[in-house]
């Protein structure tokens, strides 16, 4: 893979995957459990739909021919999605909810730190502005995780049911595929594999809190990096992308 | 005859944000500089508070309107995002509009959010000044703000808060 190829799929991955969780956040509007939650779930959405769109610009602008930042979003199909598998999970309940975001959040606060000194002028601006916007989403799912987790008999058992599900996905988090690799000696890329032990002590340190037990087996589902994705994530685009696909350029 | 910036900034005093309609786009921090451009227009760096703040497309919309409706063209405007904006360079004068509008100003500096846990800021009440103050939410009626309640006039009320 050569080095812009590289970059263009680096800066869709990171796009379609505030892209994805940001709709799926935003399918809880008018749904979640009490007013304050919506607020926040659609707060933590915005704020990725923001960020999607600063990297989506990027993209277009890497990929030129007159590509705009709707066209990726709205007219890529599923296979062409680059998001980890985790985030097109769907909501569920709220423990599902909850849990999806924490496991992410976690991840995401890292990556971010760390593409702040990224070799790539661009993408470091873009992780400096949204790493302030990120601690909050932490804190909000980190606390939540703890406050259902050490709850009630019925709120600890649907975070473990959620948590047995969800830590299959966890896996691809951490793991550096052919793209990161490619962009790796030229420090464009962070290197994935200097977060995989702070990523998994910052987790369990939280789910201990929780009292959540950590599922005895080795997370093992990949493949949305490079294509291969959920059953799921055909349906939420179908939704996202319904309008420009009926009404081929509609614009506001 | 190029333009003074000392005009142009007169008639930003005069933008105000579409969400909180006390504060200029000066008072919010979020017009990083204003550069002379072409032969009678101006150049202005907007810097978004949020990334996903649905304000910013508006807020330029009217910082054109303004400018041409005082006769300044060409106006451009530069989105930037770096170094990113910070609730630091909320001006004074801008802290003691929100107060007096009913929002309480974010107290202290942003670097503090950077603790994951850890007590939620104390906002003094904008209705009745009282410190026995209670987060509700981090996450209030937009992006920039919490919801917080007072415990002794009951006043529900927003916090800017630190970012």
């Amino acid at each position: 893979m050569d080095q812009a190829a590289a970059l263009l799929d680096y800066v869709l991955r990171l796009a379609d995957t505030n892209l994805v969780l940001g709709q799926r956040l935003a399918e809880c509007c008018g749904h979640a459990p009490e007013l304050e939650l919506d607020i926040a779930l659609t707060n933590i959405s915005l704020d990725l739909m923001g960020q999607a769109r600063s990297l989506y610009q990027y993209a277009a602008e890497l990929k030129g021919e007159g590509c705009t930042e709707d066209d990726l979003a709205y007219l890529r199909t599923e296979r062409e999605f680059r998001n980890p598998l985790l985030v097109e999970y769907p909501n569920e309940d709220f423990a599902y909810t909850i849990l999806r975001q924490f496991l992410f959040d976690v991840y995401n606060q890292l990556f971010y730190q760390a593409l702040q000194n990224s070799s790539d002028a661009r993408l470091a601006e873009i992780a400096r502005k949204s790493i302030k916007e990120i601690r909050y989403h932490l804190r909000f799912s980190a606390e939540w995780c703890i406050r259902l987790g050490d709850g009630t008999e019925l709120s600890r058992q649907k975070m473990q049911t959620a948590l047995d599900d969800l830590w299959d996905y966890t896996a691809e988090l951490c793991t550096p595929n052919a793209t990161d690799q490619t962009l790796l000696s030229s420090g464009i890329a962070v290197d994935l594999e200097q977060l995989k032990v702070p990523y998994f002590e910052r987790v369990e340190e939280i789910l201990t809190k929780a009292t959540l037990e950590k599922p005895d087996y080795e997370p093992f589902q990949q493949g949305g990096k490079e294509g291969s994705h959920t059953e799921f994530l055909g349906h939420l685009l179908a939704e996202l992308q319904v309008l420009q696909r009926t009404y081929p350029g509609a614009e506001w | 005859m190029a333009v003074q910036i000392a005009e142009v900034e007169g008639y930003l005093a005069q933008v105000k944000d579409p969400e909180i309609p006390v504060l200029s786009v000066l008072d919010m921090g979020v017009v990083r500089a204003i550069r002379p451009f072409e032969e009678e227009g101006v150049e202005i760096d907007l810097t978004p508070t949020y990334s996903g703040c649905p304000a910013m497309s508006t807020i330029s919309f009217d910082i054109v309107a303004e400018l041409e409706a005082q006769g300044i063209h060409p106006v451009k405007i530069n989105m930037v995002l770096s170094p990113a904006w910070t609730t630091d360079w909320l001006t004074e004068e801008g802290r003691k509009k929100l107060r007096a509008y009913g929002i309480a100003p974010p107290e202290g500096q942003a670097g503090r959010i950077d603790a994951l846990f850890g007590e939620a800021p104390q906002p003094a009440c904008p209705r009745c000044d009282s410190r026995n103050t209670k987060q509700l939410s981090q996450f209030g009626s937009t992006a920039c703000k919490a919801l917080y309640q007072c415990q002794d006039c009951k006043e529900p009320f927003d916090y800017f808060k630190c970012h």
